[in-house]
């Protein structure tokens, strides 16, 4: 038995923080790096939600609507703390993954095994290294690397939420975030001592 | 034959999406002689597993810990909360 609805209906919000909160949280903690910001952001989107849930039209499933409305939230919140921003832009982005390269297309760069890497998953450590260097990556690709994983959400969705022209677009994008995740594990979790954290 | 930035970039869309006849071909020719780009194909599956684990964690101290119980039960008392406010004003 499902208590999804189906699409254009709302369900009951007696169960939405059941059928999305832990999707809503874990989006809004990568995004506040704070446990009780994100608990509190996911809080005042389902009060929004519920204020506004008359005028949700249906173009979009219910958790794609709530990520918006949580989107949303979260811009307004930084720009009200004016919270400085730490990640790349995307032009100095492209020009670092370009650089891996030379002329021909060939590796610049030589690549070392990774030793046992799913060890990692087993460590704390790991976890926050990775979302640092996910936080850093330019806020758009940031967005769409976390919204991927999130179940539920079409390719379609996703593109509309981050104003994705095309799904080319999307996948170019989504493999500079994974070369950009690449380097930095390698220089930050497997080339080192495992301990940095930030 | 496909040069190594190709590959990297054909190595991430066969994650998203299914990649033509051609273009696995054009890979599995690559992969053959190319040790840098078979290591970095081994490390963009890892990292597509760590987004995976990290959004949808299947072991508990894996990736991002659910809502916890608490802040479960309190956002659903101000959900239930704001619905009896709304009964309230506009009794059917």
């Amino acid at each position: 038995m499902s208590i999804e609805s189906p699409p254009g209906a709302i369900s009951d919000p007696a169960t939405w923080v059941e059928q999305h909160g832990d999707a809503l949280f874990r989006y809004a903690l990568m995004k506040m790096r704070d446990t009780s910001q994100a608990e509190d952001m996911v809080q005042e989107t389902f009060l929004a939600a519920l204020k506004a849930r008359n005028k949700f039209a249906g173009q979009s499933s219910e958790k794609t609507w709530l990520i918006g409305i949580l989107k949303h939230k979260i811009i307004d919140h930084f720009r009200k703390h004016k919270r400085e921003q730490t990640s790349d832009d995307i032009e100095t982005l492209t020009e670092q993954l370009d650089q891996q390269f030379n002329q021909s297309g060939h590796w610049n760069v030589s690549l070392s095994r990774w030793q046992n890497p799913d060890q990692a998953h087993e460590n704390e450590a790991f976890w926050k290294t990775f979302s640092s260097c996910i936080a850093h990556l330019p806020d758009h690709l940031a967005d769409l690397f976390i919204l991927r994983e999130i179940k539920g959400l079409t390719t379609e969705e996703i593109c509309k939420l981050l104003d994705i022209s095309t799904t080319n677009n999307m996948w170019v994008m989504l493999s500079r975030a994974r070369m950009r995740l690449r380097s930095c594990l390698d220089s930050r979790w497997f080339n080192h001592d495992n301990q940095e954290v930030r | 034959m496909l040069s190594c930035k190709e590959v990297g970039e054909l190595l991430s869309q066969g994650l998203d999406r299914k990649l033509s006849f051609r273009e696995q071909l054009g890979l599995k020719i690559h992969l053959v002689v190319c040790k840098t780009c078979n290591c970095y194909e081994k490390q963009l599956q890892f990292v597509a597993r760590s987004a995976r684990n990290l959004m949808r964690p299947n072991k508990p101290g894996q990736g991002i810990p659910p809502l916890s119980d608490e802040a479960e039960t309190r956002i659903n008392s101000n959900i239930k909360q704001q619905l009896d406010e709304e009964q309230q004003i506009k009794p059917e």
